[in-house]
């Protein structure tokens, strides 16, 4: 056996795409071309298929896992799939196209390093191209490639490609998005997915497989504003750590090197790195998305929710927050309405200031007159939070820049919220 | 690698690291589900490392069937020692004598799905508002689409169709009083994941996982180990065999693999050429296509 999986990074990708353009059977494809589907799911798949009076084998079956998923044929959750080549380990967000599920999307999105989107090479772009197109760039995912999937159904002509393509580099130049790639396929067929096609010479690019293993992706953290919130306290009660007093989190942005002059948020107070460690193992160096345990010099009085931040580089200390937000609740947002707040380590109230404009998802247009926001709706407010908050703009840091926003009376998770 | 680029497991352990610190930060009285297991056994040695040099700040519980291997218990209780951990043991047999539950009749009796009833008692009698699991999702399909924080109503119920969205590494977990919720820290690791870590983390683990002679019968297809308390037919017969387990349940329905691998190296070539899933072994999720969604809504882990 090889080192090769000391080797190994993690690319977390989301797929979409209207119904019917092949969503479900592409992941199969993926999963089945890379060996990553065993014969006991195959076989409970295969069994299912002719249960359902199919001629072939659904790989859509592999990811609708939900038994009124499987009895209405559509995927309405979120679901994460898992495979790995030698070069990468892939978390797939597989998520619904319906725009009663753009929440959904939305969620699977919050946490992908890119997008699929998969196009009909019939039906060229559709609303739902720009809608997904949308979200994909509203929640900062760096890299989309366009899949113009059913290649197989129009002949393989490169003027189709060509022209689904053109209108997309047309439309995406409105998106922040800044790597956008091009491929035709056939999911069906397994044509340039994993094996590229014999039936499309013209096509010079890498297959998909062979792009999501190379994509270069190790820049896409933000590595420069050193942002540490604190998640908990650690003091052990043991005679030999009698003193310890470390702070537990995650690095949400930058890198901390011990001795580092660092300013504690909110009190303002400054000490130095003394330590970084994980478990029993010191370390000169940590860096986002590192979990760590960190100590400082000196005696400071140190909480859940305070930030460790360097002295040159700040984040914005808030209680006016601007964001776009996804609504996600049944009951609508509320003006004047007061939530919940989660942000980093933080949990506050909120009141909602204004509904500044509601966004047509699928003409992008901004709607200043009707107001109203319904679950699945994409609009921008302004709040203000009883306690300041130490944040970033969502388009420099995903972590310090998002918020999820809390109904009170019932607990849920009623909205997201991207930091303007 | 470039030097500030994780790689897959350091990523997913600082991942697991953050959900079980958020855990503790976010309910009063959790606690770590432990069958001994390798997933287990791995969200164990995070919470160490995610706590250190403290002890780690909530209990292990073991769902214990009765039916365990013997290997199992010894590999358990030296653990417990070495590590100071905390544990509780709630009990199946306790429950069927209490006569809460009915023992299963028949030559596939098992008493996996009496654990419900187990572990949702063991829950409200200690008042744990978090249970933690090892659950993956690559495990099984209606796993796919658990949450990390998975809320449960007052009966220890879990509805699919209306699940809180977790984005980012926001997790909420508020409750209702008399409601509690389930959190699965590795979530997004699969089998080789874990096979891997316990190879770089040089993790200890129950010699079950390593090739050993067994006694053991074939029963559809699936090997199946001898032991005092699993009842076989005439026709089947006892012969000693190669194995070692790829998961450990219940001894009366996790099978066994014939397997010559019987060190981490040879476990991970094995698991990486293998076309069956881990799953594929137990008897208890071949009953149904929906087998699992319909044992986690009732409860289950
Ligand atoms: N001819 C052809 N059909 C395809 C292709 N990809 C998907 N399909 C078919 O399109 C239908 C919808 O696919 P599915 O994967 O369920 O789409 P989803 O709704 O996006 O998940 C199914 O009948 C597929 O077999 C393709 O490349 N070529
Ligand atoms: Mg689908």
């Amino acid at each position: 056996m090889s080192d090769q999986y000391l080797n190994m990074d993690l690319l977390r990708f989301t797929t979409a795409g209207s119904v019917d353009d092949g969503k479900s059977t592409l992941i199969g494809r993926l999963l089945y071309d890379s060996k990553s589907i065993f014969e006991d799911q195959m076989e409970a798949i295969e069994i299912a298929s002719s249960n359902k009076g199919e001629e072939k084998v659904n790989l859509a079956l592999l990811t609708d896992g939900l038994r009124a998923e499987r009895e209405q044929g559509i995927t309405i959750d979120v679901a994460y799939r898992y495979f790995a080549t030698p070069k990468r380990k892939f978390i797939i967000a597989d998520t619904p196209g319906h725009v009663q599920y753009t929440r959904n999307m939305v969620t699977g999105a919050s946490t992908a390093n890119l997008a699929i989107i998969l196009v009909d090479a019939r039906k060229g772009i559709v609303e739902q191209t720009k809608r997904h197109s949308f979200i994909a760039s509203l929640l900062g995912i760096p890299h989309i490639i366009y899949c113009i999937n059913k290649m197989d159904l129009v002949n393989h002509e490169e003027e189709v490609f060509e022209k689904t393509k053109k209108e997309l580099v047309d439309f995406s130049s409105k998106l922040t998005t800044k790597d956008i790639r091009f491929l035709p396929i056939s999911a069906l067929n397994g044509d340039n997915v994993v094996n590229r096609s014999k039936n499309m010479n013209w096509y010079e690019g890498s297959t998909l497989l062979h792009t999501l293993e190379n994509i270069h992706i190790a820049s896409d953290q933000n590595l420069i504003d050193c942002r540490f919130p604190v998640q908990h306290v650690i003091r052990p009660q043991k005679e030999e750590f009698h003193d310890f007093r470390g702070y537990a989190g995650r690095i949400a942005g930058g890198v901390f090197k011990k001795n580092d002059e660092v300013v504690l948020l909110p009190s303002g107070f400054q000490s130095r790195i003394k330590s970084i460690q994980i478990f029993d193992n010191e370390l000169e160096e940590a860096f986002a998305p590192m979990s760590v345990t960190m100590t400082l010099e000196d005696d400071l009085d140190v909480s859940r929710g305070d930030m460790i931040v360097r002295v040159k580089n700040q984040p914005e200390i808030l209680q006016d927050i601007e964001m776009m937000v996804c609504w996600m609740g049944e009951k609508p947002l509320l003006s004047r309405g007061k939530y919940t707040i989660k942000h980093t380590t933080n949990e506050v109230r909120c009141i909602v200031k204004e509904i500044l404009y509601k966004v047509d998802i699928n003409s992008l247009h901004r709607d200043t007159e009707d107001k109203s926001i319904n679950c699945n709706d994409i609009a921008r407010i302004a709040v203000r939070v009883t306690k300041p908050l130490f944040v970033d703009k969502y388009n420099i840091n995903r972590t310090t820049g998002s918020l999820i926003i809390i109904d009170e009376s019932t607990n849920n998770t009623v909205g997201s919220g991207m930091i303007i | 690698m470039n030097r500030y680029h994780l790689t897959h497991l350091k990523e997913l352990e600082a991942e697991s690291i953050f959900i079980i610190r958020e855990v503790v930060a976010q309910f009063e009285n959790p606690v770590l589900l432990f069958s001994g297991g390798k997933d287990s056994i791995v969200c164990h040695h995070l919470a160490r490392k995610a706590f250190y040099p403290a002890n780690v700040p909530f209990p292990l519980m073991h769902i214990d069937t009765g039916h365990n291997f013997e290997e199992l218990y010894k590999f358990r209780d030296e653990l417990v020692k070495e590590t100071n951990a905390r544990l509780i043991i709630a009990s199946v047999q306790k429950s069927i004598d209490d006569g809460k539950v009915k023992e299963e009749k028949g030559i596939n009796s098992s008493r996996n799905k009496l654990q419900t009833t187990t572990l949702l008692d063991a829950i409200e009698h200690h008042q744990f508002d978090c249970a933690m699991g090892g659950a993956r999702r690559d495990e099984e399909k209606a796993r796919a689409k658990e949450r990390f924080f998975s809320h449960r109503d007052d009966f220890g119920q879990w509805d699919p169709k209306n699940q809180r969205p977790e984005l980012w590494n926001l997790f909420n977990g508020k409750k209702s009083f008399g409601e509690h919720f389930r959190a699965f820290p590795i979530s997004n690791w699969t089998e080789m994941d874990i096979w891997q870590y316990i190879l770089q983390e040089k993790i200890k683990i129950p010699s079950l996982y390593f090739s050993h002679q067994r006694d053991c019968f074939i029963r559809n297809g699936v090997v199946m180990a001898k032991t005092s308390f699993t009842l076989t037919k005439p026709e089947e017969e006892i012969t000693k065999m190669q194995v070692r387990f790829r998961t450990i349940g219940d001894a009366t329905c996790t099978g066994a693999t014939i397997s010559n691998a019987d060190n981490l190296e040879k476990i991970i070539d094995e698991v990486s050429s293998s076309r069956i899933t881990e799953r594929g072994g137990r008897a208890d999720d071949k009953r149904s296509e929906a087998a699992m969604e319909d044992r986690k809504k009732e409860g289950y882990f």
